[in-house]
């Protein structure tokens, strides 16, 4: 790995704080609570401290934001990171740490709101949700916007070297069913995201599976897993770089990012369709300043705060009037924004609790076979 | 040691002013939140956050079906290897050290202990850079293979066909040699201090007695060390054993250990009381391998 591929893994929001778990969570513990202990600072209008907790993902909020909101509100954010959703729910699990605004992506808030671990926004607060996209107010991991706000989403898809393919990859067939690129494959290590794409290839919804289908699907995988070169850790665009692997399974954030650094990826969403993510903005129980997430949250959604997040870490957006803003190298980049047509045939994968462990087992079963 | 002990069963007042400390610590951080997890391993999830202790023996029954076995037999089978391989290449490296010219011994140890000192994460993506498609390693390679291409244009002959990288990551291969990289401190540090205490005059007592070289390393050296290869395989073998990172960032797609299955419970599958269960399963297991170690060094004393 040289210096500038180093980099880049540092530059990912999913890759390199990944291994790095550990770490951060002792990072991200200390910074809490130095940011809950200091002493008594002046009173806001609201009647609360000019703090907030603000607990993220790696390189994913604007390169200014959290000092242009000093500027404006005045408020202090003190941003910690994790690197997963299973190491935010472990972190929030036995009572909230003293976090005011999370960003889950959708099967957590879906886990979270289960678990009442999540406040009601009160959208009162939040006037700027005007500016988000129909297709976001009105989700089914969370009807009515109860507990969430829409900060990014995302589409799992085929990341590919021009150079090192005969065709555009664009079906599932490639990676799942075919020894046609031998080798050269890494594919998601995530249990739940692998079986709901197979189902996708078999023509199945992600949410419609069942144990006949995880039976099937995993003879497949096995059958298959002599052409898989590696499960990677959501860090496929680094693989893709580095010319370990010449077809990867990735989101289309990560692979745009790669896009930017070689013009020889491409990125595909396959013909069956694929499975979409989204990360939201929430606020979890038992949060400190209630009301600064309110305000933040809101801020987050304003046209221009928007536009200089999405800027720095050119995920898609749902956030249209933040979008309108963008250059149309953004708004026309078929990556970041895959036609209607595709879209129309993916999915938002269902939080499942008596399926997730099933998925877990299946997957060990494949590794050890 | 027989006479510190005499002291404390005279003194017990003093005794237990120091040694109030450090059992409480062990209570507090080490005891009660391993009975927590040994808890756990009876219970099942009641919710996305809430485990119900139910007495249940399902997660050992689950835990003891034969897919978990086998990947136990597998971590068993790559730690074992991996502490024969640490053992077959420390030894020689721990005696090179205990004979040495004492100027050069500690700089010698320091080259040991330095990689210790970094990051076992930094070390390991250091390794990928190394042995990726396109890394230093495969550089190498292709260099002395266009190399004698090269020469075999010169004498007349056909060169050779394209270079093609070694596979040398994502595998078990590359495990192994993750894990012997990793953990050769852990086998040289203890080998050596037990060579260090050797008394050389009885190499040469052997040597001058007619014995070979191989006959005097086998029936002096290899016994007389024994307590440190004991040691040695122990502090490699059960660090090895529990290895996570080293098989989830370096490993192929069949490369997964016990410790992989475990974390996977605590994160994804959010399966906490079958994770709990198997982790016990693997502590149990290494306090049997320190049980017989323990037996054996008694044994060792009595005769």
């Amino acid at each position: 790995m040289d210096f500038k591929t180093f980099l880049h893994a540092g530059s990912n929001r999913r890759a390199m704080l990944k291994g790095m778990g550990v770490a951060a969570v002792g990072f991200s513990l200390t910074g809490a609570l130095a940011g809950c202990g200091e002493k008594e600072a002046k009173k806001l209008a609201n009647g609360e401290e000019a703090k907030l907790n603000f607990y993220n993902w790696d390189t994913y909020i604007g390169e200014t934001t959290l000092e242009d909101y000093k500027d404006s509100a005045g408020v202090d954010v003190n941003m910690t990171l994790f690197a997963s959703n299973d190491e935010l729910f472990a972190k929030l699990r036995a009572g909230n740490p003293g976090y005011d605004v999370i960003v889950p992506s959708n099967d957590f808030v879906e886990r979270m709101a289960a678990a009442d671990m999540l406040m009601p926004l009160d959208q009162a607060q939040i006037p700027n949700f005007k500016n988000v996209a129909k297709d976001y107010q009105d989700v089914p991991y969370d009807p009515a916007r109860k507990y969430s706000m829409p900060y990014t989403w995302l589409a799992l898809g085929i990341g590919y070297r021009k150079s090192k393919v005969k065709a555009v990859p664009d079906s599932w067939k490639v990676l799942f069913d075919s020894d046609e690129y031998k080798g050269r494959i890494a594919v998601l290590s995530e249990a739940g995201d692998m079986f709901r794409l197979y189902g996708k290839y078999m023509g199945k919804s992600v949410n419609g599976l069942t144990d006949a289908d995880l039976k099937a699907i995993e003879a497949m995988m096995i059958k298959q897993k002599p052409n898989i070169k590696a499960f990677h850790e959501d860090n496929g665009q680094d693989l893709l770089l580095k010319g370990e692997v010449d077809l990867v399974l990735e989101y289309n954030g990560d692979i745009a990012q790669a896009m930017v650094e070689d013009s020889d990826i491409g990125f595909v969403i396959p013909k069956e369709g694929s499975q979409l993510n989204s990360d939201n903005l929430c606020i979890p129980k038992g949060a400190p300043h209630p009301k600064n997430a309110h305000a933040f949250i809101n801020y987050l959604l304003d046209a221009e705060a928007g536009k200089k997040i999405t800027e720095t870490i050119l995920y898609p957006t749902p956030n249209d009037a933040a979008k309108a803003l963008m250059p149309d190298a953004y708004k026309n980049n078929p990556v970041i924004f895959p036609p209607a047509d595709v879209l129309a045939k993916c999915e938002y994968a269902k939080f499942n609790p008596e399926l997730q462990p099933k998925y877990e087992e299946a997957f060990t079963r494949v590794r050890a076979a | 040691m027989s006479g510190a002990l005499q002291d404390w069963k005279s003194q017990k007042k003093p005794f237990a002013a120091v040694v109030t400390a450090p059992v409480f610590w062990l209570a507090l951080f080490f005891v009660a939140p391993m009975a927590i997890v040994w808890l756990y391993s009876f219970g099942q999830n009641a919710g996305p956050a809430d485990i119900e202790i139910s007495g249940t023996l399902d997660n050992y029954k689950r835990a003891t079906e034969w897919l978990y076995v086998s990947i136990f037999l597998k971590s068993f089978a790559v730690a074992g290897l991996t502490t024969l391989l640490c053992l077959i290449i420390g030894f020689p490296v721990a005696m090179a050290i205990t004979f040495a010219a004492p100027k050069w011994r500690p700089w010698l140890l320091l080259g040991i202990m330095l990689p210790f000192w970094t990051n076992l994460l930094i070390r390991t993506y250091a390794l990928m850079a190394l042995m990726g498609t396109n890394g230093y390693m495969n550089k190498g390679l292709a260099g002395l293979w266009e190399g004698a291409s090269w020469l075999r244009t010169l004498v007349g002959m056909q060169p050779l066909d394209a270079w093609t990288p070694v596979q040398l990551l994502y595998n078990n291969f590359a495990v192994v040699l993750g894990l012997v990289y990793v953990h050769l401190p852990f086998m040289v540090l203890p080998l050596y201090s037990a060579l260090d205490r050797l008394d050389k005059s009885l190499i040469e007592a052997s040597l001058d007695l007619g014995a070979g070289h191989l006959k005097t390393f086998m029936q002096i050296v290899v016994p007389l060390a024994a307590p440190g290869i004991v040691a040695g395989v122990m502090i490699t073998l059960i660090p090895a054993l529990g290895a996570y990172l080293t098989p989830d960032l370096m490993g192929g797609t069949d490369s997964q250990m016990i410790a992989n299955v475990i974390e996977r419970q605590f994160k994804r599958a959010n399966d906490w009381p079958f994770g709990a269960a198997l982790s016990f399963l693997l502590i149990y297991a290494m306090f049997i391998l320190i049980a017989f170690q323990s037996m054996r060094s008694n044994k060792v004393k009595a005769a």
